[in-house]
């Protein structure tokens, strides 16, 4: 399965991300074409042409407005949470040196998911009833998750910090104390949150990306598409901080510089991410590791094929999610695990015959 | 040159090293010997830049290292560290590469460099391997591959190789192989310090020892000059013998052993009385 045999890895890097990009251009289109209003995948490009003038479309109104309103949002939406999840977590991995690590371990979801809560409980407390998803409320929530992530993982940073220097363990080990403060106090305002808050609130943890509109869209374009490429910037550095701060800093790498550059980016688009869709799991877990089993180790293939790999783990989930209970739709979290693991299992398996671990 | 000057460094108030000195010429080998929590390994970790908070200074090249970026610093020194894990399933090349991060040479060169380190070290045979997949010997050949090929480069500045125990999981043979590699590096302009625990391998391979205990340096100069019986005793507080070598012009110790019937001793000492340079 190990493609690459040798440290030439740019030809089969090169082969690797345009393999993935077309894939994803192709789920993109055909999942684009799926839902209750059908629209074949030649009526689409049709459609996307005549927008920019070069083609006439015989396309219905009520086709034009569901693919520009509804659709291509919605799966821009998630090809961007998909990608951002995917690389940080790879990075993230490749930081920690460890591939138990997730976009979690910094703490930037449970933060995010006690800024959600606060808005969700909020209204009640200050005796405003709001939807959180149309109005003033359909900011407030992300606004105040994302506050939340980067809060939390500020904190879980300067906690890891010891004489100057970050320590991988210690900031793990603060990850983990900030993510269970931060259940405590999600516990006690599920403790006296009424039925509906609860029911939102659940929803919102096992992530929701029915709520995209072209406005999202376009205030998270920057606020993943930078951390990602700045992300995909490390990747030299990653791959020498895999023998070892210590090794990676006497190599010539700035050990300090890397850390802060990484957390933050993954605390910025994880925290987007969380904002705007929820709590998605698996994604930033299990894709890193996919794409190293099934290609290279080597962070130069590893971060961009993660945000491509996530952006179409997340459009196949997204597909399933929206059709299989049609006209309802299954929360996305469930679908990433339900599909996801069995793969990874089946991955795990192999490697393990193969010693690779 | 890189040297080390009158560095002392403490740990909630318990001296680790207390002016210490020592130097390191390009083409010279050096070598630290000292008991186990002498402060060796300390010493090293603040000659390569590890470290920030110890009194003294270290010069590279008439430069302070703490004015030096890790990446400037990288061009000069490099660093073998005792044993190196790698959690991703990389090959050996890739591990190798790893050496080339500062340099800013074009692929082709890096890989140039790559392929001779790799014959130097004997890993042709080894090529597009997992590096998970090696014995230890061999995953510290290709970390010696890795510290070569950063130091590779012809330059008109000295560069330096900085061993932290380097040889202390290997065998007989990988022991010899390894410090000869190093040995050999003295010839491309590069000075060589190594922290060793065998006393036999520092007398062979080192042009100058530096013996540490507790932190304080007992003694330090050639070869010939230091590895005498009183010395080595003082350090380890071990009984040995010391004779000279005439095979390669170099002491060597006998470590005695610790419950050894006493006529044994006395011949023993007769031996090594007739053979001792320090009498």
């Amino acid at each position: 399965m190990q493609i690459s045999v040798s440290y030439k890895m740019y030809n089969a890097s090169a082969v690797v991300i345009t393999a993935l990009s077309l894939l994803l251009l192709m789920l993109f289109l055909y999942s684009m074409s799926i839902g209750a209003v059908p629209i074949s995948v030649s009526e689409i490009l049709r459609i996307l042409l005549s927008k920019i003038g070069l083609l006439d479309s015989k396309a219905t109104d009520v086709q034009n407005l569901v693919l520009m309103n509804i659709r291509l949002p919605r799966l821009l939406f998630t090809v961007l949470i998909g990608a951002g999840l995917g690389i940080a977590g790879s990075s993230l991995q490749g930081l920690f040196r460890n591939p138990l690590v997730e976009p979690g371990t910094i703490g930037v979801s449970s933060g995010a998911a006690l800024g959600a809560i606060i808005v969700i409980m909020g209204g009640k407390f200050v005796g405003i009833s709001m939807s959180i998803t149309e109005g003033l409320g359909q900011w407030l929530l992300p606004l105040f998750s994302f506050i939340g992530g980067i809060i939390a993982t500020l904190i879980t940073l300067q906690l890891g910090k010891v004489e100057g220097k970050t320590q991988i363990t210690i900031l793990i080990l603060g990850g983990v104390a900030i993510t269970a403060l931060m259940s405590a106090v999600i516990g006690l305002g599920i403790f006296y949150a009424d039925e509906q808050q609860l029911r939102t609130f659940s929803f919102w943890t096992l992530g929701d990306l029915s709520g995209a509109t072209w406005h999202k869209v376009l205030l998270l374009t920057p606020l993943v598409l930078l951390p990602a490429i700045a992300l995909s910037g490390l990747a030299r550095p990653l791959n020498a901080i895999a023998l070892g701060e210590a090794e990676a800093f006497h190599s010539g790498v700035n050990i300090e510089r890397v850390k802060v550059i990484v957390v933050f980016c993954c605390a910025l688009a994880v925290g987007t991410s969380v904002a705007f869709a929820g709590i998605i799991g698996f994604v930033g877990l299990v894709v890193p590791h996919i794409i190293r089993m099934c290609f290279s180790p080597n962070h130069e293939i590893v971060l961009p094929a993660s945000a491509l790999g996530g952006a179409c783990l997340l459009l196949i989930s997204d597909m399933i999610a929206r059709t299989i209970v049609s006209p309802a739709e299954l929360p996305i979290g469930i679908i990433t695990a339900v599909i996801g693991t069995p793969f990874f299992i089946y991955l795990l398996t192999a490697t393990k015959k193969k010693k690779m671990f | 040159m890189l040297e080390a000057k009158n560095i002392s460094y403490k740990v909630g108030g318990k001296n680790i090293i207390n002016h210490c000195s020592v130097e390191v010429r390009p083409g010279r080998f050096t070598a630290v010997v000292g008991p186990n929590g002498a402060g060796k390994t300390s010493l090293l970790k603040i000659i390569s830049g590890d470290m920030s908070r110890y009194a003294g200074e270290v010069l590279i090249n008439k430069r302070n290292i703490s004015d030096l970026r890790s990446d400037d610093l990288s061009i000069l020194r490099a660093v073998l560290p005792q044993h190196t894990t790698v959690n991703f399933p990389f090959t050996i090349e890739q591990v190798i590469e790893i050496g080339r991060f500062a340099h800013k040479t074009i692929r082709e060169h890096n890989n140039v460099v790559i392929d001779e380190v790799m014959q130097h070290t004997a890993l042709l045979d080894f090529r597009g391997r997992t590096y998970q997949t090696l014995s230890g010997g061999e995953q510290q050949r290709v970390q010696m591959a890795r510290v070569m090929a950063q130091l590779w480069d012809q330059s008109n500045h000295p560069k330096y190789l900085l061993l932290d125990e380097p040889t202390s999981s290997l065998d007989l043979s990988q022991q010899h192989a390894l410090l000869g590699l190093a040995k050999s590096l003295c010839k491309r302009n590069i000075g060589v310090l190594a922290i060793l625990h065998d006393l036999n391998l520092a007398s062979q391979y080192a042009d100058e020892v530096l013996f540490l205990k507790q932190g304080s340096p007992v003694a330090y100069g050639p070869v010939l000059g230091v590895m005498t019986k009183s010395i080595i005793e003082e350090t380890f507080a071990h009984p040995v013998e010391v004779i000279y070598d005439e095979w390669t012009n170099r002491p060597r110790v006998f470590p005695l052993m610790a419950r050894v019937p006493h006529s044994i001793q006395d011949q023993i000492k007769q031996y090594t009385y007739e053979h001792a340079i320090d009498r």
